[in-house]
């Protein structure tokens, strides 16, 4: 029989590191560095959300290569974010989102996917999101009517999660909707567009990298008014294409309809590309006023992100297909 | 107290306040920080949304004379309608010197590409001329009839207004739609009580067509 003497320089079994954390210890050094570095440049670094705190903070978020330093901007504060919003199944006000959706509980949540698919279904909230790890992007958001903002999305990556679903050679498109319940979004019971709200995105849009599957903000969980609890983030399009609060992802096809496109074919295109050199019958596109700042800055094509999804369109007329 | 002195000394000073108080409520919002994330846009559609009530309310002063019988409305048409002008002016300056930062260039090319600004100008150049031939040495220096035919182009501004409020929103909202249908029941009340009176005057029936 074996008997163990301890001995004094023997290691505690408490005081062993336990493997995950020994396994994230670059990434804990990572976070260590960005708090500092946050706490020193004003606390505006990703990891830094301590003084927000409104919502459920999210854990086990990794960062990308997506952050406020490769943007090289301010973000835009957690109350601008938060309380300026388009999402017209809360009031076409700006801030009717934030009053109208207070008691839009989003969870129990489930998604249908179905389509052109291997693995169609109806998904729970938890079966679509905990597969994933959690990932900080910072991202400029450049809506249609010519403002802008910088906002650290929480979520993930679009390509890693329809991956999941398995998606058949003849998916050529994937079409999302937004949950419609005029019960429970006051907006929708006026017809200010076709309801539920629908989007689309060609398949190489959707395995882009860019493109984005945001459950939270500031390091939170998605507040009501920006889509809880599972939008779509595409920085190259305009926000509209960002569609919030989604309950159906469809493979198609063919090129699914789209809400304003389907309201106005003449101002909204499939594509919606960010470009400042098409002009729009309401809104000129060149400039756009960042949230918080007073005089207006060019826009940029593709809203920056030229390097990342410009060559997706290579060939195409930008004038025809807008 | 007689009528006139009731207007004079206390119901026109009142209606100044009323007209006013838009401004009042606007230094109430900016101090407790309530014109949202992008102040610019919130000023400009805040003032524009009271050039058009103000412009409503003067045409409405008619319909309540003759739904009242008291006369006294008219008196306010004039006040109503220059404040109209008023908030119209601080719009379209809110537009100028802070959304485009007096970027004429940009101006310029919003006017002639972007329907909603050209109809909104329109009107806005519409409401200049009523303003400035408002007094009554215009109206003397005119001729009644004439002014008159001048003046009824408050209804094109009016409409011009309506519309260039509709285009400016995205989708089909329904709050310019209020406003539009407000303006409709307005003059199709007008109409109505006009061919009563040509009825009564002529002693025929109403004309067949228009």
């Amino acid at each position: 029989m074996l008997i163990k003497m301890t001995k004094a320089s023997d290691i505690k079994s408490s005081e062993i590191t336990p493997k995950a954390i020994f396994d994230d210890r670059r990434q804990f050094l990572k976070t260590a560095a960005f708090s500092g570095l946050g706490f020193a440049a004003g606390s505006i670094a990703p990891s830094s959300f301590a003084n927000e705190g409104r919502g459920k903070k999210l854990i086990g978020i990794e960062p990308s290569k997506w952050t406020q330093k490769s943007v090289g901007e301010k973000l835009t504060d957690y109350e601008s974010v938060t309380s300026y919003n388009n999402f017209y199944e809360f009031g076409t006000g700006k801030q009717d989102p934030l009053t109208y959706s207070k008691d839009f509980s989003p969870k129990p949540w489930t998604v249908v996917v179905d389509g052109e698919v291997e693995n169609p279904g109806t998904y729970s909230y938890e079966d679509l999101v905990n597969p994933h790890t959690l990932e900080d992007r910072v991202y400029r958001f450049r809506c249609v009517e010519a403002w802008s903002m910088v906002v650290p999305w929480v979520g993930i990556g679009l390509a890693d999660m329809c991956k999941r679903f398995g998606p058949k050679n003849d998916a050529k498109y994937v079409a999302f909707e937004t949950l419609h319940d005029p019960d429970r979004m006051y907006g929708q019971r006026s017809r200010v567009l076709e309801w539920p709200y629908r989007e689309g995105l060609r398949m190489d849009e959707v395995m882009n990298p860019l493109s984005f599957m945001a459950v939270g903000l500031y390091g939170e969980e998605l507040p009501n008014q920006n889509g809880a609890p599972i939008r779509l983030v595409t920085p190259w399009k305009y926000g509209f294409k960002s569609i919030k609060s989604i309950v159906r992802i469809s493979f198609t096809k063919t090129q699914p309809p789209t809400s304003w496109n389907m309201s106005g074919p003449r101002e909204y295109g499939f594509y919606s590309n960010v470009n400042p050199e098409k002009s729009h019958p309401r809104w000129s596109q060149a400039k756009e006023r960042r949230i918080g700042e007073f005089l207006k800055r060019p826009s940029l094509m593709y809203n920056g992100y030229g390097e990342e999804v410009a060559s997706m369109y290579v060939g195409m007329d930008l004038n025809k297909f807008y | 107290m007689t009528q006139d002195k009731l207007i004079q000394r206390a119901l026109k000073p009142l209606v100044w306040v009323l007209c006013l108080a838009p401004l009042l409520g606007l230094t109430g919002l900016a101090y407790m920080g309530e014109m949202t994330a992008n102040p610019i846009e919130f000023l400009n559609r805040y003032l524009g949304e009271w050039a058009l009530k103000f412009l409503l309310s003067a045409l409405m002063m008619t319909p309540l004379k003759i739904v009242t019988g008291w006369a006294g409305f008219t008196r306010f048409r004039r006040l109503l309608g220059l404040f109209s002008f008023f908030y119209a002016v601080l719009h379209l300056s809110s537009y100028v010197g802070l959304d485009q930062f007096f970027n004429w260039k940009d101006i310029w090319t919003d006017l002639i590409k972007r329907t909603y600004i050209t109809v909104g100008l329109g009107a806005f150049i519409i409401l200049a001329v009523l303003a400035a031939t408002s007094t009554k040495n215009m109206i003397k220096k005119l001729g009644g009839k004439n002014w008159n035919r001048l003046h009824k182009w408050v209804y094109v501004a009016g409409f011009g207004g309506c519309l260039h409020f509709f285009m400016m929103r995205k989708g089909v909202q329904a709050e310019p739609l209020y406003y539009a249908g407000f303006l409709v029941l307005l003059l199709i009340y007008r109409w109505v009580y006009y061919l009563k009176k040509q009825r009564q005057r002529t002693g025929k029936t109403a004309p067949a067509a228009l």
